[in-house]
């Protein structure tokens, strides 16, 4: 019944950022974005979130961590990539110990580009995962009905 | 004025459970939902719309169920099962001390389920929710224990409908209640083990491993809990049931505004603090009471 668009909480985890984008995120908590108006929470726990929020790029330190994150949240989940160093590793793409933007490791839903992205970008990109979210539960209650005899 | 007292002894001690069993989720989830709107207005922010807490709920319901250990839902669902019982003895008019020990047995099977996994954060959380507990347990039954001497009897019914102020015979015991509610609402400076707003910190800790529906019963059995502790609330000024209703909004709204003002204690200090002033305003109170008599 669109339960999920009304309160997303979100996770929020840093990769390899630079804290740019992790600045703009707490700065869309703050009374001038007020994240909250939507019902969005910031929870620092997996088990409670549906969104996940990742910034900068993935190396071989943070794959370990971003995939145990991801595993630990409840389904439905959706998993947005906040900058441009999360969308595709941007000038880090090359370095040796760099694997590239999120979507190499997890299956990215939205995409939010931006150096660093701007908070009302990442409100917009949150939003657009909402509707992710509800069409993702409606796939797996019908799933879950096909497979009942 | 009164009609509301003939309207509830109208009904039988059964009907009277039901209408709270009922009841008191809305209530308390719009409860919950006017914390959020006045604490979000009260820092300058906007805040979620008044029904946000039960798009949270509802919400939660429909996630996946995930369980670390077998043991820790059946302890949600006793603590949710003791505090909606305990909250249907009180509003049905029934002995204030039954009410007050389930109470207590409802937060022993939180505990135990904050204990039955295996995460470090979740035991510090359960820890804490255990000295809490030590913390404010001694002013509640206090509370029943000042009742009884101006009344002269643990029932609710009896209390509530006692013609004279008791407010007045106990203004330490209400303010010692006053203190630990705090505890009780989990309003900073006391929320050490489940916090209402510091989502990413050790203060959520009792919670780390509950997700989707057993945690929302968590938070239904909060929202009962809350309706149960203003009624005790409603008891100190029962004479009068406009009063008492405004005197139980003012509590809320009170509890609300200290959240809002005050930085988190210690343990230490939440502990000895609230020990202290239980015996200074509770104890104190009722030898005054003892030799008044």
């Amino acid at each position: 019944m669109g339960w999920f668009k009304r309160s997303p909480w979100v996770l929020h985890y840093n990769a390899t950022s630079c804290n740019g984008c992790d600045t703009e995120v707490i700065v869309s908590l703050t009374p001038l974005y007020d994240l909250e108006r939507f019902g969005i929470i910031n929870t620092g726990n997996p088990k409670h979130a549906d969104i996940l929020l990742a910034t900068g790029s993935v190396n071989e330190k943070s794959v370990q961590v971003l995939k145990n994150l991801y595993d630990q949240m409840p389904n439905p989940k959706v998993v947005v990539a906040v900058g441009i160093c999360a969308t595709s590793g941007c000038v880090f793409q090359d370095c040796y110990n760099v694997q590239g933007g999120v979507d190499k490791v997890l299956p990215v839903d939205v995409y939010v580009p931006g150096c660093a992205a701007r908070p009302e970008s990442i409100i917009d990109g949150v939003l657009k995962a909402c509707d992710i979210l509800e069409e993702k539960y409606a796939q797996q209650k019908k799933t879950n009905v096909r497979n009942q005899p | 004025m009164n009609s509301i007292y003939e309207v509830y002894q109208s009904l039988s001690m059964l009907e009277r459970m039901l209408v709270f069993l009922v009841l008191a989720p809305f209530v308390g989830g719009f409860l919950s939902g006017v914390d959020r709107k006045l604490s979000a207005r009260l820092q300058g922010r906007y805040g979620p719309p008044l029904r946000q807490p039960f798009f949270d709920v509802l919400k939660l319901f429909q996630k996946e169920r995930i369980v670390v250990n077998k043991f820790q839902n059946v302890n949600i669902l006793l603590f949710f099962v003791f505090t909606v019982f305990s909250g249907a003895l009180f509003f049905a008019g029934a002995d204030l001390l039954l009410t007050i020990f389930s109470l207590a047995l409802a937060g022993t099977f939180f505990i135990l389920g904050g204990f039955s996994v295996g995460s470090p954060y979740s035991h510090l959380g359960a820890e804490r929710e255990l000295i809490q507990m030590v913390a404010y347990e001694p002013m509640v039954i206090l509370m029943a224990v000042g009742m009884y001497q101006v009344t002269g009897s643990f029932k609710v019914a009896d209390l509530v409908q006692y013609p004279k102020p008791l407010i007045l015979y106990l203004p330490g015991v209400f303010a010692g209640f006053l203190y630990i509610l705090t505890i009780k609402f989990r309003k900073s400076p006391f929320d050490l083990s489940m916090s209402h707003h510091a989502h990413q910190e050790i203060v959520r800790g009792i919670i780390t491993e509950f997700s989707g529906p057993s945690l929302a019963l968590i938070e239904v059995t909060h929202w009962y809990e809350n309706v149960l502790l203003l009624g005790m609330v409603y008891l100190f000024c029962g004479f009068n049931p406009w009063i008492a209703l405004g005197v139980t909004v003012a509590t809320y709204l009170f509890e609300i505004f200290i959240d809002m003002n005050y930085a988190r204690f210690k343990w230490q200090l939440t502990f000895g603090s609230s020990w202290l002033f239980t015996a200074v305003a509770g104890v104190s109170n009722i030898i005054v009471l003892n030799f008044m008599r």
